[in-house]
């Protein structure tokens, strides 16, 4: 795999984490809001 | 409809990923979402007004992936759609397919749990329309593809409505209706000047099967159709005068553009039916526009000055 490739490929996973960091975030954020409206 | 042959010639990037989602399209259809969230009565809290618009963006991109996925095959014969991720081997068929439904059945999900049933429900439906009744029934088999199939990209106003009032009624389906009603002129403005690129794949929009001449008489009826439709918003107590002065003004000269696409001449370069493709972007966005800034200028609607 050539460096532009692996490049690539690290993004992609630091993508997919921040994009479920997010989701946890919001998930608790909906869940607070549900709970103590 | 078998899915693409992939080669794997390089690795996704992220924008490769971005790019299946359609972002263009998804941008619109969140506009129209906000138009509806924003025009419907009620109140809906800023947290969950987010969440229902980041459903409605992730549903529509979702849908941009699964009809790339199953699409792959036409969109490389097509001088237009042949950079897309999958055509250019960054992603594989497969891959797009468990993308696009992991990401529909979330929005939906997170829909019905932290917004509410019924914007779940047509949410779900707007997907299935667009991935299940356009892009695998109707869409290689009829002219009138786009026109049935549009639906799908009319819903995000009656969503994002439904997501603030749990129901509908009479302002979300015009609103409806007025995007219902532009999909087709709107599409067939842009095949007049791609027909080489449909007919090449094999696509039956309406300038391959039925000519040119019919395209353009078919875009005129629509549109003398539409024009009066964006102005009812005004009249049933949904719109102001703003609203009702963007509808005429842009109304009239997109049915200008239009009557100029009917009387085109020159077949090869399409110049009146470009046009028209460009005015029908601006009409769409000044409507919305206009409605979403008189709510939030809290200014009153056309029946309580009249």
């Amino acid at each position: 795999m050539s460096d532009i490739d692996d490049k690539a490929r690290r993004r992609r996973n630091l993508a997919v984490a921040l994009a479920l960091g997010a989701l946890v975030v919001l998930f608790y954020i909906m869940t607070m809001v549900r709970v103590h409206p | 409809m078998a899915l693409a042959t992939y080669s794997d010639t390089r690795v996704a990037t992220v924008g490769d990923y971005f790019a299946l989602l359609k972002p263009r399209v998804m941008s619109l259809v969140i506009f129209t979402g906000l138009a509806g969230i924003v025009a419907a009565p009620g109140h809906i809290g800023p947290v969950t007004g987010f969440v229902a618009l980041l459903c409605i963006a992730v549903a529509a991109g979702a849908s941009g992936a699964l009809n790339m996925a199953y699409d792959a095959d036409i969109d490389r014969l097509m001088s237009r759609t042949a950079t897309r991720p999958i055509p250019m081997g960054a992603i594989a068929p497969g891959e797009a397919l468990g993308f696009g439904w992991t990401l529909a059945v979330a929005a939906v999900a997170l829909m019905g749990l932290f917004v509410n049933f019924v914007a779940a429900a047509l949410l779900a439906f707007t997907v299935f329309f667009y991935v299940g009744v356009y892009t695998l029934w109707l869409k290689r088999r009829t002219p009138q593809n786009i026109v049935i199939g549009g639906l799908s990209g009319a819903l995000p106003p009656a969503i994002g409505w439904a997501a603030v009032t749990g129901s509908l009624s009479l302002t979300p389906i015009l609103l409806v209706a007025i995007i219902f009603l532009w999909t087709p002129p709107h599409f067939w403005a842009l095949s007049l000047w791609r027909s080489d690129d449909y007919a090449r794949a094999g696509v039956p929009m309406l300038p391959v099967v039925r000519g040119k001449t019919a395209t353009r008489r078919q875009i005129l009826a629509y549109t003398a159709v539409l024009v009066p439709l964006g102005l009812a918003p005004a009249f049933v107590g949904a719109a102001g005068p703003l609203y009702f002065v963007c509808a005429s003004a842009i109304g009239v000269w997109f049915a200008i553009e239009a009557f100029a696409t009917f009387r085109e001449t020159d077949e090869v370069r399409e110049p009146a039916a470009r046009r028209l493709f460009r005015v029908s972007l601006v009409y769409m966005f000044a409507l919305f526009a206009a409605l979403i800034a008189e709510r939030l200028l809290h200014l009153p609607v056309l029946a309580a000055l009249v």
